[in-house]
């Protein structure tokens, strides 16, 4: 039997909304304990780099050191390689069940993060396949190729930036191809809502023309016309080439990926028949999307609300990161799917909130209003934007809460 | 070095880190302390970490965060663990996952 541990605040996630959390507690005197499953803290800061407007990089892997850096004070223990599988509200605060024992803390900030998408087709079991946020770990984090030469499955934003991202490693890549046409597909196998995506983020594009065509594009709402001029064979984007008239039909392999086959579509992203081929890679990197990843606020009570603009199901909470259950906060993109910079503005402003709710925090409700400035201002310039209705949705989840506390106050 | 070991990445500089031995099947390998079994394993060409438990089939690294647990494999002294998120060690004997018997079914193991 493990000895219970008691903390006064508990974190669960060392990713960038944990680690900002933490970084703007540990004046108040608390102790605090961050909790994460991965053996080396900074989550998905870990293997993140882009190129910023300005033509610089901004390099998760520099800022998640900066953020550990600033842990290592005498009232903050930060432990990897820990799972946390169950929550329990007691009078004081919560329990927390991990695989390090039991941990009892008075404040509770889930900061869990999101997972991605499965993205379901024939051969998708074969050694050789993976989530393209495994692609991005192995690369960038582990520093492992993911195989000699792969594709990309699914035009969206994260498939896109870590397509980058492998190819700046020097890893070969056969293109990047639309969501297979199946049953779990939706919007994603079609070649017009692929390319309405892509106008939306023309932002990111690689040079001013493609920037400009975008959004000329975007305000003249030409997705579809786009789509008919596309060249079948591609476009080059960051030398990788850009299939959005191609799908994927299956994987192929005996032990493991050999080849996967591909084939062209319409614009309603139906397989042009006898279009099929054969392309030979050993790995497929499956680019699904992202969710929120809410089981341990699922598993603590809260409530939910669906929210497709924040990537799905999510925690009711306030703008003060604030759950309906007493002292069980949230932050990150378990409050809906957004880039590192705004995951570490929101943990910024959950610390201020705890620090307020213990009575430690001096003018605590101009630090609070401060702080959720900062997260508009983030969210605002964010270089990486994941959904166009994120403000608004957002907003939604606010007024929800408030009108649900009202309901509870008055029944 | 194996072909598959990024050396000289233009963006991202990462510490020294130790060569260390581990086994795989029996096998003798050779990886970098502290990376997980996978990422080790991925570096010589291997991929299959798993044979599934009722039909066989082969089975790699999926996520590489520990969510989708197609990862097993057993370490000795360890049992069964995610090879996405346990770091070698000198030594650390690991073995893929195996196809079970089915006693319902009366399929006895391979």
């Amino acid at each position: 039997m493990m000895e219970k541990q008691y903390t006064d605040v508990l974190i669960i996630g060392a990713g960038p909304a944990g680690l900002a959390a933490a970084t703007n507690l540990f004046e108040s005197g608390f102790k605090i304990t961050i909790l994460d499953e991965f053996p080396h803290p900074g989550g998905r800061l870990l293997g993140q780099f882009h190129e910023e407007s300005d033509g610089s990089w901004w390099i998760g892997r520099q800022v998640a050191s900066e953020l550990v850096e600033m842990t290592k004070q005498p009232n903050i223990s930060l432990q990897c390689g820990v799972s946390v599988y169950g929550l329990k509200q007691i009078s004081e605060g919560w329990e927390v069940l991990s695989s390090v024992g039991t941990i009892e803390t008075k404040y509770l900030l889930l900061a869990t993060g999101a997972a991605e998408i499965p993205v379901p087709l024939e051969g998708w079991t074969l050694p050789g396949v993976m989530s393209i946020g495994a692609a991005q770990v192995l690369t960038n984090v582990h520093m492992v190729k993911p195989g000699d030469r792969g594709i990309i499955v699914g035009v969206n934003v994260l498939g896109l930036a870590i397509s980058r991202e492998l190819a700046v490693a020097g890893v070969d890549l056969a293109g990047i191809v639309l969501s297979p046409n199946n049953l779990f597909s939706g919007e994603n196998a079609n070649p017009v809502e692929a390319i309405n995506l892509l106008m939306s983020l023309s932002h990111l594009a690689p040079s001013a023309w493609m920037r400009l065509g975008g959004s000329l594009a975007q305000k003249m709402k030409m997705g579809k016309w786009v789509s008919t001029f596309f060249p079948r064979q591609g476009m080059n984007v960051w030398d990788i080439p850009l299939l959005l008239k191609t799908t994927i039909s299956s994987i192929q392999g005996k032990k493991s990926v050999e080849s996967v086959v591909l084939a062209d579509v319409n614009s309603s992203g139906q397989i042009i028949a006898g279009s099929e081929r054969e392309e030979k890679v050993d790995f497929v990197a499956l680019a699904g999307g992202l969710y929120p990843l809410a089981e341990l606020a699922a598993v603590a009570g809260c409530s939910f609300l669906y929210l497709p603009e924040l990537g799905g199901n999510i925690p009711l909470h306030n703008e003060q990161m604030k759950t309906p259950l007493s002292n069980l906060y949230v932050a990150g993109n378990i409050t809906g799917v957004e880039g590192a910079q705004v995951a570490m503005a929101q943990g910024k402003l959950a610390a201020r909130s705890i620090g307020n709710d213990a009575g430690l925090l001096k003018n605590g409700r101009e630090k609070i209003a401060e702080a959720m400035d900062e997260v508009h201002q983030v969210r605002k310039t964010a270089t990486i934007q994941f959904h166009p209705g994120i403000i608004a949705a957002r907003k939604r989840v606010y007024e929800m809460y408030d009108s649900l506390q009202k309901e509870s106050l008055t029944s | 070095m194996s072909k598959l070991r990024i050396v000289n990445h233009p963006l991202i500089k990462k510490g020294e880190q130790k060569r260390i031995s581990f086994t795989f099947n029996g096998e003798s390998l050779e990886g970098l302390e502290g990376e997980p079994i996978a990422a080790a394993l991925l570096a010589h060409g291997i991929r299959i970490l798993r044979r599934h438990e009722e039909s066989g089939s082969n089975r790699g690294l999926y996520c590489a965060i520990g969510h989708c647990m197609e990862c097993r494999v057993d370490v000795q002294g360890k049992g069964q663990v995610r090879a996405c998120l346990t770091p070698i060690v000198e030594g650390m004997e690991v073995v893929e996952g195996k196809q079970l018997e089915n006693k319902i079914t009366g399929r006895e193991a391979p």
